[in-house]
């Protein structure tokens, strides 16, 4: 047990430092297709949950309890969704990107989504009860209320995106079942470390998960920063 | 404002990467693509890592390799999702073609199941005279069998001969764990269980195993491996040219030597065995 860690440990270095073309074109592509996820995600959900935390819909709450629910949407169901929709005796069958990486983006997306909406929502309302009757009597407007609301609650969204990147990177359920674990197509880290773990090469399968907690940390890394420099402002 | 602005930059060069990536990676240009739905053992023997660069130079083609359950390769076919499948399962191929699901059909290589347990062999199968006599002991024995549960060509097996048996299998003793066969393998060396593998999966594991073969080479265990194209008429997307290409070159001589050939060096013994 000890000894797979350490010889884990050993073999990522050896990947890192002999820079192993077909592991790195697993890494760019597990950053390329979390990354696009999170950007999506993030360009519609932001925008929905700021609105949705300043301005609350009826059937506020319910919604609510339908994105916390859909926060914990299981990545094996969404990718099964997903598949028998881009199949091609399936709806969207025409578009043939079944199999292919941006299959890979659009079932991480709606991993994805859930948890930057709702984030959002509860960063944004959080700081509009706390800030809003006070910036109002400032003089503001309601549109430059809103905007220094949402200037606020920074910090919160990018926790939010943080969290919705930790979700993609290291899911593997949807991945495999919409991009097919295809070897220098559309393989990522989770799910070559799915196949080196069947092929018992228990060490390979450790160092991908290194590299892929190092990918991470170096992700969240530059995310806490800009999170600090919010917090800070 | 200074910081932030080397956040911007880091945003900025994550974009472009992504993009970069996207134009080289995302939308292969030019070369012809080949799906192939394939049984896990297959793949993870490291049989079609041996075998398709000799064809994807020879073609000019790029093969891409899904490696799922014979059931679930079967499953991508019925949509039109893969363009060739290699499985083995006869039977479930053969209602496959039936329902005009395959153009064609070829049997292209075997070898054979075998049955698995621990060198104590508490249910005595090595003494037994065939498959159905061996699984008939387990079940008499109430010994730990591990079955898989998947519609895979290996649990369909299985069920076959549980039914030539004239056993239906339930109680504490039979295990249905509804994975893969490498996993399989690992519960069964865990639990000292008896389970029914394809050969060339356990000849590629077996390192780290300490289950043995207790059976095999029975006429009733022997596992046929067929390539099917996808019906192209069914499903006018697929490439039924690079599809015809592969089953042509897997019954060329020289597809049959790489067959024959790997896994001599490696583990001393041939996987697989071409048909004629």
């Amino acid at each position: 047990m000890l000894e797979s860690i350490i010889n884990g440990l050993l073999e990522a270095l050896k990947i890192i430092v002999t820079f192993n073309p077909e592991v790195y074109w697993v890494l760019f592509l597990s950053l390329f297709v979390s990354g696009t996820a999170v950007l999506l995600s993030s360009l519609i959900g932001i925008p929905v949950g700021t609105y949705l935390g300043l301005r609350p819909v009826p059937g506020f709450h319910f919604l609510m309890k339908l994105i916390y629910t859909f926060m914990g949407l299981p990545p094996v169901l969404a990718g099964l969704v997903v598949y028998l929709l881009l199949s091609r005796a399936g709806p969207l069958g025409f578009m043939q990107i079944l199999l292919t990486p941006a299959a890979m983006i659009i079932a991480q997306t709606i991993l994805v989504l859930p948890i930057i909406v709702g984030l959002t929502v509860v960063g944004v309302r959080s700081k509009e009860e706390a800030l809003h009757s006070q910036i109002i009597s400032l003089g503001a407007t309601e549109r430059q209320a809103a905007w220094i609301i949402l200037k606020e609650s920074r910090p919160q969204i990018i926790t939010a995106i943080v969290t919705g990147f930790g979700r993609a990177i290291a899911e593997v359920g949807a991945v495999i079942m919409v991009g097919g674990n295809i070897s220098g197509y559309t393989r990522v880290l989770t799910t070559a470390i799915v196949l080196e773990t069947r092929r018992e090469n228990f060490e390979m399968a450790i160092a991908l998960g290194i590299i892929l907690m190092a990918l991470s940390f170096i992700i969240n890394f530059g995310l806490y920063k800009w999170q600090q420099e919010a917090v800070e402002k | 404002m200074h910081l932030n602005k080397v956040s911007v930059k880091f945003l900025v060069l994550l974009l472009i990467t992504s993009f970069i990536i996207n134009l080289t990676g995302c939308f292969r240009f030019g070369q012809e693509r080949l799906i192939i739905a394939t049984t896990t053992s297959t793949y993870d023997s490291g049989l079609l890592d041996y075998i398709l660069p000799f064809f994807m130079e020879k073609y000019d083609i790029n093969a891409d390799v899904v490696a799922v359950g014979t059931g679930q390769a079967l499953a991508m076919g019925k949509r039109g999702d893969v363009d060739v499948l290699l499985v083995h399962s006869p039977e479930a191929e053969k209602e496959f073609m039936d329902q005009g699901n395959g153009a064609l059909r070829k049997e292209i290589m075997y070898n054979h199941f075998v049955l698995l347990g621990s060198s104590e062999d508490e249910a005595r199968v090595r003494d037994a005279g065939g498959a159905a006599e061996a699984f008939g002991k387990i079940a008499e024995n109430q010994s730990f069998f591990i079955s898989r549960e998947d519609n895979s060509g290996t649990y369909l097996k299985e069920l076959d001969i549980w039914e030539k048996a004239g056993i239906n299998p339930t109680g504490e003793w039979y295990v249905e764990n509804g994975s893969g066969m490498a996993e399989t393998l690992r519960m069964a060396h865990e639990k000292m269980a008896y389970t029914l593998s394809d050969r060339s999966t356990f000849v590629t594991l077996k390192n780290n195993l300490d289950i043995e073969i207790l059976l095999e080479k029975d006429e009733e265990l022997k596992n046929i491996y067929s390539v099917i194209m996808v019906n192209p008429d069914k499903f006018p997307g697929t490439n039924h040219e690079g599809a015809e290409n592969l089953i042509d070159f897997l019954s060329s001589p020289k597809g049959k030597d790489l067959v024959k050939n790997y896994g001599v060096e490696q583990y001393g013994q041939p996987l697989f065995f071409p048909i004629d």
